[in-house]
């Protein structure tokens, strides 16, 4: 159980300090980890609130801490009682249904679907769908195509000038070409998605698959020496060489590429949908830029908390998954 | 008949300067179960030699012979042991072994048997109380232990090892070496060992391959060594016969091949063990030196 904990580097002093381990020394590390960032947050708080008072703009002064918090209690607050009005809507219908089929058993039964306003907690769960859409999109062709241009050569020295050239393009520059050619291309009469959705896939996707490329061919194509001999010496044929030998040892910078990937998806995608008017936390904070309520900045100001600490928690992810998969216990990951 | 065979064995490297002459006509008969020791200054083209016997480089004249078949390509019946062990790093030392052991026996061997067959030849180095480790849970001398599991567990015709003990300290040097003259005299394989360290190739071999420098680099002498085996090197020490061998590599070595820039570079054979011929006494090198000249 302790072996566990002090996995966990944060809980590490309190720990040592449960199993009697001089109490003093790990008062002063608790002190540095948790103490430190404390300061730092609290100065930083107080510079927020004094530099707020004196911005004010059109839709009046520029929020400040307490501001903020009290518009993340508003958010919760509106989704709750938007979960209770659909909960209630769905209720109504039951009740209507019901008493419909006891005075005539063949009658036909519709339940429509709930219809009510998209709030700030539905658009985060929104956002992290397409985000994790996009990831997969992206990462399902990087992989392969890296493991290809990794283990040949000439073909990574005709794309590696294609990824230099693309891969610093900003998402708004792809945004209108994605959404005219999705325009064009995806024509159903019963689309499954919706077309803002999967121009912010793409567009996710095109921004966000290069790091993935380059740290799997880079990856791929640095295999040491000596595990290629073996692979030789044992007459591993094409497939059992990659799957053994080439995939494995490439895992660490795979994923190297993978978090950097998705890093840059989430930051991508807050102006994909933006522009895309695709429904998510982007759209949220453009409605609210054009809603221009006296509280629309604070409540931005909540979304982009939330998507900084989402990103946060995405990284998290990966490294768990990371620390977790790689075998190169050698390389500190943080 | 000869069991492998190198007939004027010798190899260019392409260069911006030009073509590079690495080895040059380099003849070796070698009868099955013999223990051959290449030795030789660093960069006198050992490992090269080693590395077309493997089917990891061709030569670019003459060629190899194995059981009357041509070298071409490498394959398990030449396993290498490699100087840094090789092993995978995301596998554990079982995982591979089993690697080598399902490639070289898929359809020959059924599970059960290629399990057991695994396990015999970590047992033969001793290191079935790791199964489940992974490389880097192990240290340098276990590392080398499985590296040569993996090599015997292919039932090689030749073993084939690149400085096996080079990066091992002196103690745990020593220890494998006895564990490979057990394994050797269990299963008599051809083996053909690159090494640095005289002691080692006296007491190992039965011949002694010394190589001249490079470029250019040829079988200089051959030196049988007719110790008898089993082989024990505390009461070698005291050997006249084991003496001299251990003397005619060392005036091979630091007489009639010594390296041109060795008093000016400071890399004169750290790896070697010379406790009798001192080759940094100036006295000794300069008499050495008109010796050559």
């Amino acid at each position: 159980m302790s072996a566990i904990l002090l996995k966990m580097s944060w809980l590490e002093p309190f720990v040592k300090i449960a199993q009697g381990e001089r109490p003093g020394d790990q008062l002063m590390v608790i002190l540095r980890s948790i103490g430190v960032p404390l300061i730092g947050l609290v100065i930083f708080l107080f510079i927020w609130q004094v530099g707020a008072k004196n911005i004010n703009t059109s839709l009046g002064t520029f929020p400040g801490p307490a501001a903020v918090y009290e518009q993340t209690v508003n958010l919760f607050a509106e989704h709750n009682a938007e979960r209770e009005k659909e909960k209630a809507f769905y209720e109504r219908q039951e009740v209507r249904n019901e008493k419909k089929l006891a005075k005539n058993p063949d009658a036909e039964v519709k339940i429509r679907p709930y219809t009510g306003a998209p709030t700030f907690i539905d658009q985060i769960w929104t956002s992290l769908g397409t985000v994790m859409t996009g990831f997969l999109v992206a990462s399902l062709v990087a992989i392969p195509l890296g493991i290809m241009i990794g283990l040949n050569s000439t073909l990574y020295t005709a794309i590696n000038p294609l990824i230099q050239l693309f891969k610093p393009v900003s998402p708004l520059a792809w945004l209108p070409l994605v959404t005219m050619v999705v325009s064009a291309v995806y024509v159903t009469d019963d689309p499954m998605f919706a077309k803002s959705f999967v121009t912010s896939v793409i567009t996710v996707s095109l921004c966000s698959i290069w790091p993935t490329l380059l740290n799997t061919a880079v990856g791929v194509s640095s295999i040491s020496k000596d595990l290629q001999n073996v692979s030789q010496v044992l007459r591993l044929n094409w497939i059992t060489h990659v799957i053994k030998i080439v995939i494995p040892s490439a895992i660490p910078s795979i994923f190297t590429g993978l978090r950097l990937s998705l890093g840059i998806a989430w930051m991508v995608l807050i102006a994909a949908e933006m522009l895309a008017q695709n429904p998510g936390l982007g759209k949220f904070v453009w409605d609210e830029f054009q809603n221009g309520s006296s509280q629309s900045l604070g409540r931005i100001m909540v979304a982009v908390i939330a998507i900084g600490f989402i990103g946060f928690l995405l990284d998290r992810l990966m490294l768990m998954i990371q620390r977790k998969v790689s075998w190169d216990k050698s390389v500190a990951l943080r | 008949m000869v069991h492998l065979d190198l007939t004027d064995v010798s190899i260019e490297f392409p260069t911006p300067k030009g073509p590079y002459v690495a080895l040059d006509g380099v003849n070796l008969k070698i009868q099955q179960g013999e223990f051959i020791s290449l030795i030789g200054h660093s960069g006198c083209g050992k490992s090269t030699v080693l590395n077309i016997v493997a089917g990891l480089y061709q030569a670019t004249r003459g060629g190899v012979v194995l059981d009357g078949k041509e070298v071409n390509e490498p394959g398990p019946e030449r396993a290498v042991v490699f100087q840094n062990h090789s092993l995978l790093p995301w596998l554990s030392v079982y995982q591979n072994v089993e690697l080598a052991v399902k490639q070289v026996f898929k359809g020959k061997k059924t599970k059960a048997e290629m399990r057991e067959w695994i396990l015999h030849n970590l047992n033969l180095v001793h290191m079935s109380h790791a199964l489940d480790k992974r490389p880097d849970e192990i240290s340098g001398g276990m590392k080398q232990r499985v590296g040569i599991a993996r090599a015997l567990a292919m039932e090689p015709t030749v073993l084939l090892m690149d400085e096996p003990f080079g990066a091992l300290d002196a103690l745990t040097r020593a220890h494998l070496q006895d564990s490979l003259m057990d394994i050797q005299n269990d299963l008599n394989n051809t083996v053909i060992m690159i090494t640095h360290d005289v002691d080692e190739a006296v007491l190992l071999s039965d011949r002694i391959v010394m190589m001249t420098n490079g470029p250019a680099a040829t079988v200089g002498e051959v030196l049988d060594i007719k110790l008898e085996r089993p082989r024990n090197r505390i009461e070698l020490a005291d050997d006249a016969e084991y003496n001299h061998y251990r003397h005619e590599v060392l005036s091979f070595l630091y007489e009639k091949q010594r390296k041109p820039d060795e008093a000016s570079t400071e890399k004169p054979a750290q790896n070697l063990h010379t406790d009798s011929t001192d080759p940094k006494d100036p006295v000794k090198k300069s008499a050495s030196n008109s010796e050559a000249a």
